[in-house]
């Protein structure tokens, strides 16, 4: 696409460094403090939702090994009831809200813009917007846990526990307005995945040849964005009730105690699929750099995902199994809860066949990319015994159920997640994590977690019910859980060496070159650490595989203008170049609005008349965003 | 393999007689059997596949990869086709299966007994509907009648919990507003242990309950000793308990039949010392433990709706002496 020589300037005619130059000029952020808050570089965002959602991580950890020290011995005399019933559902909320969702939309925000070859993500200041949201949520959240004011009526709250009658205090509401904060910041993000993924690829990557990362994360947001209302209306609903008096959840007064489940969990089960499908992604996108082929089956990986995306909305009843709903609706549900087993059979199968016919090379990634062989297989299994109505019946509720779930979000989710930081690691910093560390934080993770959460099985087959803080010593609990508690202080020590690996190898490791694993992505095509533009020169994609098809010259476009942010909009369907596009500079109205939202949202903790003064700042903050700046229409 | 389950499970928690008292894998009557016996089926077939996917992966990173790229894409497209059709299939099955087990509701052709349970933060109200309106109140043990179908009508006073005893049959939720059946049966006399599942506040580690499963006559025995009122106190020390009962506030939440106590909020204390347990699972129960409850509930139990009533240490061994005489 040779666009005629305009008056504006261009990047056609320019030589390499002269073209970096002048493009840093343009996209650098500015230094020191006002350019920290202004940023809008998709990668300085990313790069602190990452380092944030880890810490949360983190943190959700240490109350994991309290609640174990707790659990270790019959009559544990660590924590009181108070303190226990609230860590295990700051332990729950931090893990799904602050840990896992973000950290999985952190890497698709630092990603997904290099992987379709474009300079940033669409709606670059509703990302900066976003963190900051999710920053205050989860401040929120740890603040209040701290001052004991921590929710203490596990993640899902249900009511009346959680209703203004037994849910006292403002703990419950400090929950749910976390909750708020979370949900507009993963809303905002998946809407700008959206966008990126259908309008500004790189020109020619057209639908068949987007990578499969690419298509988990689009999928993955347009669940966020069908699901998370849900959510918010449950939320919203149980904050009316708390706050101005309604009656959505109170049967003494007409309202349903299980409208709350059905909102909850319809959003909830599509949630843990929010989290799962980013990391089959990831899977996806290491498998081929470490058996030296592409993933066989595109076309059925891509309908897995889709298929995957629309059943996981069919099937939230099934955590609702013992509540009393008639026997005919079970069992559809039932069956729609297996049947998401043959979407994850699809991609567990081609990833398979991939690797029988490729050249494994053990690296870090890819021993994680086993260790989520051999637990998330383990999880889907034990997906599919609650998935049906009679055996859920026992197993519903119980350690069971607590052995499940940490199998599918570590197992399915955490492991590829970890690889992937090894994985791309060197492209976020320039340089390599430890081989060798990494080799036995691999390993220890993979023993510990197993340990640790296999005879959890056992224990809810023996009928010790979850969330309990305590048991008696005459149950026959004592020695699984003692073994259970010693395999979590080295599940704790596993992860600590992956942090001070992280750390060690942020400032000290072996600087990696742009390609270390000789990956087929766009995103190995620039530098490492990519410049703040990304790519000098937008990449022409003829294949699925752009680097390794290409040979070494990678064919690019040219006609950018260089003397302002400028991206280049491609068609949905076949990535042809239609317009150019201004993209938006570095602001401070982002963090002006997200300090406006958070002093609303803070203050109907307290009263519900701070939703009406508190709109003031926040429109006089839209206003300021969206006031219409100086640069002209964007050229077609 | 359940049964090395079961061995190494014990192995491993070397516990006293007692391991199988609250366990879905020790099934002492026909719902719990079915459900074992469909978990045993999942087990075998689940574990299976897992172990053949498994070998399938151990063989592919074992193998050195020769084939030219269209037979390998053919190859595994048939592979791919062929497990996915299978997962449908087992898919299929499994589902018939649990629907199969879910239909077969083993009910028999006696008149099931009916008893109403109540949850409450956090305790069980048992009642045994009379057949003239006098209803038989009692708390956290429930006596069944062996090998006559039970069927329990579970409600909640406050928020949601969930009755659940492992050995007989698995759980159904108590709501508020909303009325839930559970039916099962007992095979043999024994005492089965029950804990609420669905998480309920502060002290839902602390709601247990026993079922006591017995034959039809000392079940009859049992049902007319609990219809009785209180009996009189046997002495002087239980004559001035029974006092001290009347004259604080205990009566306001408990009832005693016989007594002033009228109270409707707390558990029904007619024949506390009958119980095998105090405080729903907490303390064995002796008349220490009654002292010790009655002195300082809120150390034993942090959070539990009955407050610390002041005793002098004569009024309060009175009082225990009165309650462990109340059989």
């Amino acid at each position: 696409m040779n666009t005629m020589p305009q008056p504006d300037q261009r990047d056609a005619s320019l030589e390499d460094a002269r073209l970096d130059i002048m493009l840093r000029q343009v996209w650098d952020t500015p230094r020191g403090l006002w350019g920290a808050l202004a940023t809008v570089d998709h990668k300085v965002i990313a790069r602190r939702y990452i380092i944030t959602a880890f810490v949360f991580l983190a943190f959700g950890g240490v109350l994991a090994l309290l609640m174990r020290w707790q659990l270790a011995r019959p009559e544990g005399q660590l924590l009181g009831p108070d303190v226990y019933n609230q860590a295990f559902t700051v332990h729950g909320t931090s893990m799904m809200f602050l840990f896992a969702v973000p950290v999985m939309e952190a890497m698709a925000v630092y990603l997904v813009p290099l992987m379709v070859g474009t300079r940033n993500i669409a709606f670059p200041r509703l990302n900066a917007f976003s963190y900051w949201m999710y920053l205050v949520g989860g401040i929120l959240l740890w603040g209040a846990f701290i001052v004991d004011l921590g929710p203490d009526i596990g993640w899902f709250a249900y009511v009346p526990l959680a209703g203004p009658q037994y849910g006292i205090g403002k703990r419950v509401d400090i929950w749910a307005q976390m909750i708020t904060f979370t949900e507009i910041s993963a809303l905002a993000v998946a809407v700008e995945i959206v966008v990126t993924v259908l309008k500004q690829r790189a020109p020619g990557m057209s639908l068949d040849r987007i990578p499969l990362f690419v298509w988990a994360m689009l999928v993955t947001s347009f669940i966020v964005i069908l699901a998370m209302p849900a959510v918010m209306v449950a939320s919203t609903s149980l904050i009316l009730d708390r706050l101005v008096g309604t009656h959505f959840f109170n049967p003494a007064e007409g309202g349903d105690v299980l409208l709350w489940q059905h909102l909850f969990w319809f959003f909830g089960h599509p949630e843990v699929y929010i989290i799962f499908l980013p990391a089959v992604g990831m899977i996806s996108a290491m498998l081929p750099a470490f058996v030296r082929r592409p993933v066989f089956g595109y076309i059925p990986m891509v309908l897995a995902l889709v298929g995957t995306g629309i059943l996981s909305f069919g099937l939230w009843v099934h955590h609702m199994f013992t509540t009393g709903l008639p026997r005919l609706g079970e069992s559809f549900f039932t069956a729609s809860s297996m049947a998401i087993a043959v979407p994850s059979g699809i991609q567990i199968f081609c990833w398979l066949a991939t690797i029988w016919y490729g050249r494994p090379v053990y690296r870090v990634p890819f021993l994680f990319i086993l260790a989520f062989f051999f637990t998330f297989i383990i999880g889907g299994m034990t997906g599919v015994m609650v998935a049906s109505v009679p055996l859920d019946t026992q197993l519903h509720d119980s350690y069971f159920v607590v052995a499940h779930f940490h199998y599918v979000l570590v197992g399915g989710a955490v492991f590829p997640l970890l690889g992937a930081v090894y994985y791309w690691f060197p492209k976020f910093t320039g340089r390599m994590m430890s081989e060798r560390i990494g080799r036995w934080v691999a390993g220890l993770l993979f023993v510990a977690f197993n340990f640790t959460f296999f005879p959890m099985h056992l224990l809810g087959l023996l009928g010790m019910p979850r969330r309990v803080y305590t048991y008696q010593t005459e149950m026959a609990w004592g020695g699984l859980n003692l073994f259970v508690s010693v395999s979590a202080v080295m599940l704790a020590a596993g992860f600590l060496l992956f942090f001070l690996d992280a750390i060690r190898s942020a400032r000290h490791g072996e600087p990696a070159g742009d390609n270390p694993w000789g990956a087929a992505t766009l995103e190995w095509a620039t530098s490492s650490p990519p410049p703040s533009y990304n790519f000098a020169r937008i990449p022409l994609v003829q294949s699925a595989d752009p680097l390794w098809d290409a040979g070494d010259e990678l064919p690019v476009t040219s006609g950018l203008r260089v003397d302002r942010r400028e991206l280049l909009v491609t068609t949905v369907g076949g990535a042809l170049p239609e317009a150019r596009e201004s993209s938006p500079r570095c602001s401070l109205w982002p963090l002006w609005s997200a300090i406006a939202t958070t002093a609303l949202l803070m203050g109907s903790i307290v009263t519900p008349w701070a939703v009406v003064w508190g709109s003031v700042p926040v429109a006089i903050a839209l206003i300021g965003w969206f006031w219409p700046g100086g640069s002209k229409e964007d050229e077609s | 393999m359940r049964r090395r389950i079961l061995l190494v499970s014990a192995a491993l928690t070397a516990c006293s007689g007692c391991s199988g008292w609250q366990s879905a894998l020790d099934p002492q009557g026909p719902a719990a059997a079915s459900l074992d016996r469909l978990l045993l089926g999942f087990v075998l077939v689940l574990g299976g596949i897992w172990l053949c996917v498994m070998l399938v992966l151990a063989a592919g990173l074992w193998r050195r990869a020769a084939a030219t790229p269209g037979t390998a894409r053919r190859r595994s497209a048939w592979a791919v086709g062929g497990a996915c059709a299978a997962t449908v299939l087992v898919v299929s099955g499994l589902t018939l299966a649990s629907y199969l087990a879910s239909r077969a509701a083993p009910l028999g052709q006696d008149e099931p007994l009916v008893i109403r349970v109540r949850g409450l933060q956090w305790w069980w109200e048992v009642v045994y509907p009379g057949a003239d309106g006098q209803d038989l109140v009692t708390a956290n043990e429930i006596h069944i009648p062996v090998g006559r179908p039970v069927r329990i009508e579970l409600s909640a006073a406050d928020v949601i919990h969930s009755f659940w005893v492992p050995n007989l049959a698995g759980k159904q939720d108590m709501i508020p507003g909303r009325d839930n059946v559970l039916t099962f049966t007992a095979w043999e006399a024994g005492t089965y242990r029950g804990q609420c599942a669905e998480f309920c506040g502060m002290q839902h580690a602390r709601m247990a309950f026993l079922i006591v499963a017995e034959s039809q006559e000392s079940f009859d025995r049992w049902r007319a000793a609990q219809e009785a009122e209180a009996a009189a106190p046997a002495g002087e020390e239980e004559a001035r308990g029974r006092q001290v009962f009347e004259q604080k506030p205990c009566g306001a939440c408990h009832t005693i039949r016989g007594t002033e106590a009228r109270g409707t909020t707390g558990p029904d204390l007619t024949h506390i010392a009958s119980r095998q347990y105090l405080a729903a699972g907490v303390l064995p129960m002796t008349r220490g433990a009654l002292a010790a409850w009655t002195a300082d509930p809120q150390t034993i139990k942090p959070g539990n709706n009955m407050p610390l009533v002041p005793l002098t240490a004569a009024e309060l061994q009175a009082v225990s002496a009165w309650l462990a005489s109340l059989r």
